[in-house]
């Protein structure tokens, strides 16, 4: 139950750390390629401690749902990143670390999100809820899928269980099953996190934004905690990713020594994934929006067929 | 080079259809209506451009307490946006109009007041109750999104609003005119040297085309024949007006599309030709380079700039181009079909990428520019088709920049030209290919040289109306690729 507790905290204190540096890491990595100078690395730090000093400013006849729907994301943010196995893949005593708990957790922040969209009766905040949704129906069932496939040779759905029987079990990294799951997953991220090419984050056009949007009528600590909720959900999917990809050095129990291990490891191993994630960005365009569906909908073929193959091979 | 004389048409209102019809039939196109008052009477004034550097003008004059004037909206659909814009600036009525609604004048301007009257005094207090009906679009599942006047991005302000099914844009209604400054009403009473300052502030990225089309209506007015090192010059910087503002577009078109590495890149390239302006003029956006009668540099151009700049343009359209995800969203997106271009009466890169060679450079051209230049013009008429012309235009433009600089180079150093001592008022025509497309001032100079009426018309206000009839079966978030590919000017259009 302690070991438990230790994980849980270590997962949170050091996703709460290591986001904002995550995202700065690729605005930097991207302006630099640009032949910009960017803002540094810790902009993102900054922009957060900003907009939490700053009273939200709320439309009059609002409904609660602009106060409550920040802060469910940011709180299903860090469920999501205390359950999924970031540096250590001790299973939680009580608490249920399974594929399709996480899932479910990871909707309800979407769901926020699209509440939140549609809260503020504008346009804007419809059309990107609208757009939102409709990326969601295809990429959540590639989550269930694509992890699923991986759990079939580790026997197990919980998530702690299947990265810390893939670091035990090397040749189960470079077979089909896992490759395809993992690209189907890398998809996934990108389509969840709203990055290139299925979402420009620096955008300006209102027009084209799905997840800015959503967010463009709120203010202050409210857009603190949507902006930190939203950067939380690109540590815990690109970690999970990473940790199925690469499992080596997550730690196994809740020792100090594995725990610092691992928490180097897996700050190596998010920080090298995010870099190249916005370097491939800077060689990206946006896709036409009817087009979106059918990068998402091949990468739930690969899962698919990750999915299929996982019973032809074990 | 000569400007051919303006053919001069006095009619009565029952032989203005007959006499613009006949115009129209020479195969030449209504560039300007400028309506004037003088004393008791309104006269309007018709201007004719031909492909071949014919002008005409065709003037009426009406009373001023029963000003009315027969439509011309059947037979040029331009004749129709400019009698709705004399209508609500003078108050002169377009008669049996098929479209009698307000174009410039928002629904908060008090009745009757029409800001280009002499008698016009500035009301107090403007009635803001008074809403903005848009036609609605009925029927399941048609949304409205509304966007503007104030954007997310650092644009101009202006109103649009879709109306949709799904992502798809089933009509698009562009409310504009919410910078209106009364640019044409601060001319009045100015000296025609203190007209510059004005003119290139009109639209702050047209100084050089505003400026000189300001000049050379000021100069064929009162009779101003330039020498032709100044003539040189005013080509030369026309064209590096033209070179900075296709690369910012450039950039901008590939952003739009997610690919900002090269609206960086375009970004760098716009800032190196900017500190070329500053080094050639004292200014970065070439403002204060002309003068009445003159045009003179500071420096001599930095050809192998330009051509290095030129060449690196090239080179980004090729990536930008050849890249399958931008060539995605350019391609077959927002087509402006040929016939819809020419019925309009769209300008510039618009016009010329729906496959309509219309270049005042060539139709009615102040300077020989020599082998180097040439129309470009593309086919398809959709947003690749209108980057490509830029990415080659920018390309004629180094050559011509080249060339020209080396003929500057060559031609005598001239005292600039005085103005003559004016005893009556006189009328003018300018002429000029900005980077927009073709831009025409009318002015009229009264005694001592204080203008007594200018009348700006910039591209956009030809070219705007051509956005929503290409936006037919595009889907919401390509509207701003389509937006940016005609990049109007608000403020040139506005006023």
């Amino acid at each position: 139950m302690i070991d438990s507790v230790v994980v849980i905290v270590v997962h949170l204190v050091f996703a709460l750390a290591i986001t904002p540096v995550l995202i700065g890491v690729m605005r930097t990595v991207r302006a630099r390629l640009e032949g910009r100078v960017g803002g540094g690395i810790v902009q993102p730090w900054r922009d957060v401690i900003k907009l939490f000093a700053k009273e939200p400013l709320r439309a009059p006849g609002s409904s609660p749902v602009l106060t409550w729907a920040p802060l469910l994301l940011m709180a299903s943010s860090l469920v999501l990143c205390a359950l999924i196995p970031l540096v250590s893949t001790l299973p939680l005593a009580g608490v249920p670390g399974e594929l399709f708990v996480v899932v479910s957790v990871l909707l309800l922040g979407t769901v926020a999100l699209a509440m939140l969209g549609l809260e503020a009766g504008t346009a804007f905040g419809g059309m990107g809820s609208s757009r939102h949704m409709v990326f969601t129906a295809l990429v959540e069932p590639t989550v269930l899928l694509s992890i699923y496939a991986l759990s079939v040779p580790a026997g197990t759905s919980a998530l702690a269980a299947i990265v810390r029987s893939r670091r035990d079990d090397l040749s189960s990294l470079l077979n089909p099953v896992s490759i395809l799951a993992i690209a189907a997953l890398i998809v996934v991220v990108i389509a969840e996190t709203g990055r290139l090419p299925v979402d420009n984050p620096a955008t300006h056009l209102e027009l084209t934004m799905v997840h800015e949007a959503m967010i463009l009528e709120s203010g202050g600590r409210d857009l603190g905690w949507l902006e930190f909720g939203s950067w939380l959900r690109l540590t815990a999917l690109l970690g999970l990713t990473v940790n199925l990809a690469v499992p080596w050095a997550v730690a196994g129990d809740a020792s100090w020594t594995a725990l610092l291990v691992g928490v180097a490891a897996t700050t190596v191993k998010l920080v090298a994934a995010a870099a190249l994630l916005a370097a491939v960005e800077v060689f990206l365009a946006k896709l036409r929006l009817f087009r979106v569906p059918e990068l998402l909908a091949g990468s739930f073929v690969l899962a698919f067929l990750s999915v299929s193959a996982s019973y032809l091979v074990f | 080079m000569r400007l051919r004389p303006v053919e001069e048409f006095r009619v009565e209102r029952d032989q203005l259809i007959e006499t613009v019809a006949a115009q129209l039939g020479l195969g030449r196109r209504l560039a300007l209506v400028a309506g004037t008052e003088d004393g008791t009477a309104c006269r309007v004034v018709y201007v004719f451009l031909g492909s071949a550097g014919e002008r005409a003008e065709v003037s009426l004059r009406v009373p001023r307490d029963d000003a009315w004037v027969p439509s011309l909206a059947g037979l040029s659909y331009q004749a129709g946006r400019f009698e709705r814009e004399l209508h609500d600036l003078y108050g002169i009525v377009a008669h049996d109009h098929p479209q009698p609604y307000r174009l410039v004048r928002h629904a908060h301007w008090p009745t009757g007041f029409y800001p280009l009257l002499d008698a016009a005094v500035t009301p107090s207090a403007f009635d803001a109750k008074v809403g903005f009906p848009f036609m609605e679009v009925a029927g399941k599942g048609v949304y409205e999104i509304p966007v503007g006047p104030v954007h997310a991005g650092l644009i101009e302000p202006g109103h649009f609003r879709f109306s949709v099914v799904g992502e798809t844009i089933v009509r698009m209604y562009q409310r504009l005119y919410f910078v209106h400054r009364g640019v044409e009403k601060l001319f009045i009473g100015r000296e025609v040297s203190d007209g510059v300052e004005l003119a290139e502030r009109i639209s702050g990225d047209t100084a050089i085309g505003h400026n000189l089309a300001y000049l050379m209506a000021v100069e064929d007015a009162v009779g101003i024949e330039i020498g032709p090192r100044a003539a040189l010059i005013r080509a030369l910087l026309l064209e590096l007006e033209r070179l900075y503002n296709h690369i910012a577009d450039l950039g901008a078109l590939a952003n739009d599309a997610g690919f900002g590495i090269a609206n960086s890149h375009a970004g760098r390239l716009r800032e190196t030709l900017l500190r070329h302006n500053a080094l050639l003029t004292g200014h970065r956006l070439l403002r204060g380079a002309l003068h009445l009668g003159g045009a003179e540099l500071l420096a001599e151009p930095d050809l192998p700039l330009v051509a290095s700049v030129a060449a690196e343009v090239a080179e980004l359209a090729e990536i930008a181009t050849s890249h399958s995800l931008v060539a995605n969203r350019l391609n077959t997106t927002a087509v402006l079909p040929t016939d819809q271009a020419q019925r309009l009466g769209v300008l510039g890169y618009v016009a010329r990428g729906s496959g309509v060679a219309i270049d005042a450079r060539a139709d009615q051209p102040f300077v020989d520019l020599g082998p180097e230049f040439r129309v470009v013009t593309r086919l398809d008429g959709d947003v690749r088709a209108r980057f490509d012309v830029r990415a080659e235009e920018v390309a004629v433009s180094a050559k011509l920049v080249a060339d020209l600089a080396g003929r500057i180079a060559a031609a005598p150093i001239e005292a600039a030209k005085r103005l003559p001592l004016l005893t009556h008022t006189v009328a003018g025509l300018g002429v000029v290919e900005a980077w927009r497309g073709t831009l025409v001032h009318r002015v009229e100079v009264g005694p001592g040289g204080v203008l007594k009426r200018v009348k700006v018309v910039d591209p956009s206000f030809l070219t705007w109306p051509g956005l929503p009839v290409a936006l037919n079966d595009v889907i919401v978030p390509d509207f701003p690729l389509a937006n940016k590919s005609f990049n109007c000017s608000y403020a040139g259009n506005d006023l």
